[in-house]
């Protein structure tokens, strides 16, 4: 028996539980770092200023208001584009699809889309259809943000839609009911919440994306409620004025990131209880 | 849904067949639906490919495989390479690895085997958080907090101690300009930190209690059965996360922009100021004036989707392997 073996496992084990705390530590002082950033320069920067008053010029008075009208309607409008999609395919995946080659394929590509660079998607869509167009518009926009929605949505659905048992949709087809019936009345009815989780999640995801909406909506310095020009998004304006030499832009940009910060962390922190009601 | 399949009055129909069949005909529609939206999926993923290569021929035509070797990057004189904009890319989200793996796993250990019970769920949604928040916020919290900070409390720092000591002198070198390659590196490693350790903490769950506890009976430390027998068993869950979180990395756009410095030429010091793919697309794209501007960034893009692409492809197959081992789960 070799007492000397013994203390240095233990000081061993000593040493890397302490390092695997310290990690914790890392990520959560990191989040509260950067959540105390944010909510010290971001309520400095708020005032009803922001929410009535569209982008300034440089040294004069202003808000973000078309910024962040431009950024809800170009998500509300991807999300009813997008979702729907993604609940039907993620519903194929689930139901119809299963084990076959197809969904197999399907699902790959779902999970590479799902992680790959929202910028890629930005140049496709310019490709796709601001090169078409001659010009950047909210459109496009919204193009790239529902091809954003789609896999969040695909993915969540499938999940949810395969943890309803099959008992219910044997119950389901042993009273008649057609497969599409039994579909949408039992099943989708059953994983409602977990699929609600799914939209949550990628409204979420684009309301703080940036990357696709440079080259797509592009920007635009006022109101403008024309689908077919360009606009205002408020990750955009943040990008532009964070990188101004101007401290009232400056302030903008931090209330605007306070502002996504606060929607994003709400809608995931809904989304996150209404999963677990749905497990 | 189902009141609108059952308010028709089926009785009404002539015979039991024709409701049968309007049913059937019903039921194939609605299939073909979901079927479509699931091809389209595949379409969008097709139409990105196509889309990026016939974007990036003209630049490919005109630089060859040179493109992929030259550092060259000057819109005056229309000659571009992709070299710099490629290491800085890799260099940066290697880093970032480097830093975030062990911290992600280190919170695995820590969430599975040493946090009370009380404070889990608390714990791990908190990093979950740290994924929620948009990747424009690091961006900010990057320039305006982080690297001013950085630059005055650590890289002089660093500049000093390994002032002297050869090859590390090298890679710490230089004025200390606060944003730059390991800044970047450090924002990367904070933002996939919790894709990392969402996922590694999950396969460490699925790794049977009856391993765990034959380990202990036979004396092993904590340490010991997570380095011996834990991390053995979830390898390739923990690879196929790592993967995933790499991915992520190489193609992150906004956070990187802002405190790399993008600056086009390759330095040997991990402080002065690089450029990414990504941060070049974000920063010169909406300029970039002519033809063969456009269709180089274009063919960056190109580059950076085909190694996200590998990376994330090998991530999948890593992460089903575990599955279907553990009886397919669903991650």
């Amino acid at each position: 028996m070799n007492c000397a073996i013994y203390a240095r496992r233990r000081v061993v084990n000593q040493i890397f539980l302490w390092l695997s705390t310290a990690a914790a530590a890392i990520g959560i002082i990191a989040l509260v770092l950067i959540l105390y950033a944010l909510l010290t320069n971001g309520v400095a920067g708020l005032s009803a200023k922001v929410f009535t008053m569209d982008t300034p010029a440089p040294g004069s008075v202003g808000g973000l208001a078309n910024a962040i009208a431009g950024s809800l309607t170009m998500s509300v409008i991807a999300v009813f584009i997008g979702a729907p999609i993604g609940m039907l395919a993620g519903t194929y995946l689930a139901e119809y699809g299963r084990h076959s080659w197809l969904a197999f394929i399907i699902r790959f590509v779902n999970d590479i889309l799902l992680s790959a660079p929202s910028i890629i998607i930005g140049l496709f869509v310019y490709q796709l259809l601001v090169l078409r167009m001659h010009h950047f518009s909210a459109w496009a926009g919204i193009a790239a943000l529902s091809i954003i929605v789609i896999p969040v949505v695909v993915r969540t659905t499938e999940n949810m839609l395969l943890l309803v048992p099959n008992t219910l949709r044997e119950a389901a087809a042993s009273i008649g009911a057609p497969r599409a019936v039994s579909i949408r009345a039992v099943t989708w009815r059953a994983a409602r919440a977990g699929i609600v989780t799914g939209v949550l999640l990628a409204i979420a995801r684009i309301s703080g994306e940036t990357a696709p909406l440079l080259f797509t909506a592009f920007g635009n310095q006022f109101s403008s409620h024309d689908l077919n020009a360009p606009m205002a998004s408020l990750p955009g304006v943040i990008f532009n004025f964070a990188n101004s030499a101007y401290d009232d832009w400056h302030r903008l940009a931090w209330a605007g990131a306070l502002l996504i910060t606060a929607a994003v962390l709400t809608l995931s922190i809904i989304a996150r209880l209404l999963e677990s009601r749905q497990r | 849904m189902l009141d609108l399949a059952l308010s028709e009055n089926i009785a009404a129909l002539p015979t039991r067949d024709a409701a049968l069949k309007r049913f059937g005909r019903r039921d194939a529609r609605f299939r073909l639906l979901t079927l479509a939206a699931a091809l389209l999926v595949v379409a969008i993923f097709l139409g990105i490919m196509v889309s990026l290569v016939t974007g990036a021929l003209p630049a490919l035509k005109a630089f060859g495989w040179g493109f992929l070797a030259s550092s060259v990057w000057n819109p005056v004189t229309e000659k571009f390479g992709a070299f710099a904009a490629i290491y800085g890319t890799v260099v940066s989200a290697f880093l970032a690895m480097i830093i975030a793996v062990p911290l992600g796993i280190g919170i695995a250990i820590f969430l599975t085997e040493l946090c009370p019970r009380a404070l889990k769920r608390p714990i791990g949604i908190a990093i979950e958080l740290l994924a929620g928040i948009p990747s424009i916020i690091y961006g900010i919290w990057g320039l305006f907090v982080f690297a001013p900070y950085f630059q005055v409390h650590v890289e002089r720092g660093l500049i000093q101690v390994f002032g002297n000591i050869p090859y590390l002198q090298d890679l710490f070198a230089g004025p200390p300009y606060g944003i730059g390659m390991f800044t970047a590196a450090l924002i990367l490693s904070i933002m996939v930190l919790p894709f990392i350790s969402a996922v590694t903490r999950d396969v460490f769950e699925t790794v049977p209690h009856l391993l765990k506890e034959a380990a202990y009976g036979l004396g092993c430390t904590t340490w010991e059965v997570m380095w011996r027998i834990v991390l053995p068993f979830a390898r390739s869950g923990v690879v196929g996360g790592a993967m995933l979180a790499l991915g992520r990395a190489l193609g992150e756009t906004m956070a990187v922009t802002f405190v790399i410095g993008n600056a086009h030429h390759i330095n040997e010091s991990l402080l002065a100021p690089a450029t990414t793919i990504s941060a070049t697309i974000a920063n010169e794209f909406s300029e970039a004036l002519g033809d063969r501007y456009v269709s180089s960034l274009i063919a960056l893009g190109l580059i950076l989707f085909a190694v996200t692409f590998v990376v994330l492809a090998v991530a999948q197959i890593m992460l089903k392997s575990l599955e279907r081992r553990s009886g397919g789960k669903s991650a």
